[in-house]
């Protein structure tokens, strides 16, 4: 492939090995791509272990995404981190024993029938199934103190809804994709709703420590609340 | 002695800000702070203030306060007219400012930002260990309205003395300097030509999340959605419409468009006073 530009095409990688490629993201940054959702989990989780052993030179920011984990503010020394992240053995990811957070929700979200349609199973079936769940904090991002939730398998991936709604409600429990999340705040969205949580406040509180009931890598489940009439 | 200054008029877009919120990106809280940071870093210094402490940004209109103790100000950025009660006094440099009097910070005549210093800086709740007002999720103290009135620390006993002190000027043509990656792959090799030889130009419809550019569409060699990944400050990320958006401080902390290069950090100040129009050119950084 020829770049026109001579050498200001670098290759597309800073460096690859077996279902991880390491990318430049400016100076000081890393973006590392991984081959799936769990794969990125878990190198995000190995990376936690390794800072907390202070095997890491000094980053300003891990930052996981959907397939990826960016490094940010690498003091020193990126290009080696990035020969070295290559080397790393990536355990798979455990189904830890410890606590998980618990989320108090109310399966009576608008959306029940059309997830359950697309689930193959009946709306009340929906709650049982999603409450019986245990999720993991894939990465965060939209707005302080939202978590994208991994768990649910394969075949109970949800489509969007054709149109986004223009305001959805602080509190609101909805499924896109491979995700859950709860709203900390009204926003647009185009995700299905399925129920709500009541006390939406806890999600994110800049005066509690810490702030975000989820971060990255926490296990979460919804435990289902009775519907107050 | 502590104080408060009160908003007697907000202009346009006024907010408090400092060095940011830095390293709560992995909760979705983006950076913030002031987004030319050695504006920001000389007005405090010529304050007295540490380098972080809290100041106002303004944007094309500036603003007018009055402090209920004297204080020791200093306008600078973009410059502007600067007057105590109505009287002229410098711009760019420390002007003792009575208590009860009224310090105006005029439009700016070049750039768009001017960054008000006060000795002691502004005190306004801390959220995350930062004052800095973020547009995006909304932390921080809201843009301020007339009437206002914001807490003022301690002011340091002497301030700093500097004779002649050499303010950036905003510029009349945007260079900035980047790095291609994470995803220049997704680009055409003719999208990345185009990007480092085409002129864009500063859109008027850039804020603190983005600096936003008219000019060719950067056309993709790949389709589809990118997963949500996350993004640096600096990346200049290639919306459907082909048109470059630079991030600035307030950028989402994850996203879905895919980020063609990188522009260098120490080029963003400039960015934040290219007013709209000013002719952008991306050069290769290696």
């Amino acid at each position: 492939m020829s770049a026109g530009t001579g050498a200001a095409r670098p290759s597309a990688d800073a460096g690859t090995a077996e279902g991880i490629s390491v990318l430049p993201a400016g100076s000081g940054a890393l973006l590392v791509e991984l081959s799936s959702g769990e794969h990125a989990e878990a190198f995000h989780a190995e990376l936690l272990r390794r800072r907390a052993r202070g095997e890491l030179p000094a980053v300003r920011e891990i930052v996981p995404g959907a397939r990826t984990v960016l490094l940010g503010g690498i003091a020193d020394g990126s290009a080696r981190l990035a020969r070295e992240l290559l080397t790393w053995r990536i355990p798979p990811l455990r189904r830890d024993t410890g606590d998980a957070v618990e989320i108090p929700v109310v399966y009576d979200g608008p959306d029940l029938a059309d997830v359950a349609a697309a689930w193959g199973v009946t709306a009340a079936d929906v709650p049982r199934i999603h409450a019986g769940t245990e999720f993991r904090v894939a990465f965060c991002g939209f707005a302080p103190g939202f978590g994208y939730l991994t768990g649910l398998p394969e075949h109970l991936h949800t489509p969007r809804r054709a149109t986004p709604r223009t305001r959805v409600p602080a509190g609101a429990l909805a499924l896109a994709g491979e995700y859950s999340g709860v709203y900390p705040r009204p926003s647009p969205g185009g995700w299905q709703i399925i129920g709500r949580m009541p006390e939406p406040g806890d999600l994110w509180n800049p005066a509690r420590e810490p702030a975000a009931l989820l971060s990255p890598g926490a296990r979460v489940r919804f435990v289902a609340a009775e519907v107050r009439p | 002695m502590t104080g408060a200054i009160e908003v007697v008029r907000a202009g346009a877009l006024t907010t408090v800000q400092d060095a940011g919120r830095i390293g709560w990106a992995h909760l979705g809280v983006p950076r913030a702070g002031a987004l030319d940071a050695p504006s920001r870093r000389l007005a405090n210094r010529l304050a007295g203030n540490p380098a972080d402490a809290a100041l106002l940004e303004t944007t094309v209109t500036g603003c007018a306060v009055r402090a209920d103790r004297p204080v020791v100000a200093v306008v600078g950025g973009a410059p502007c007219r600067v007057t105590v009660d109505g009287r002229p006094v410098a711009w760019g440099a420390p002007v003792h400012v009575p208590a009860g009097a009224v310090l105006d910070a005029g439009p700016a005549v070049r750039g768009l930002r001017s960054y008000l210093a006060f000795g002691g800086g502004l005190l306004p709740e801390p959220v995350l260990g930062s004052r800095s007002a973020d547009l995006l999720s909304g932390l921080g103290p809201a843009p301020l309205r007339d009437g206002d009135v914001l807490p003022l620390g301690h002011e340091a006993p002497r301030p700093v003395a500097a004779d002649v002190v050499p303010w950036p000027a905003a510029p009349g043509e945007l260079v900035l300097p980047v790095r291609l990656g994470p995803r220049h792959t997704w680009f055409t090799d003719e999208a990345l030509r185009t990007l480092t030889t085409a002129t864009y130009r500063v859109s008027p419809h850039s804020n603190r999340i983005g600096l936003r550019t008219e000019g060719p569409a950067l056309t993709r060699a790949r389709e589809g959605e990118l997963p949500s990944e996350g993004m640096v400050l600096g990346a200049i990320q290639v919306p459907p419409d082909g048109r470059p958006v630079v991030f600035l401080n307030d950028h989402p902390t994850t996203g879905g468009y895919p980020v063609i290069g990188v522009v260098r950090e120490t080029a963003l100040a400039g960015a934040a006073q290219a007013v709209p129009g000013t002719r952008v050119r991306f050069v290769g950084a290696g």
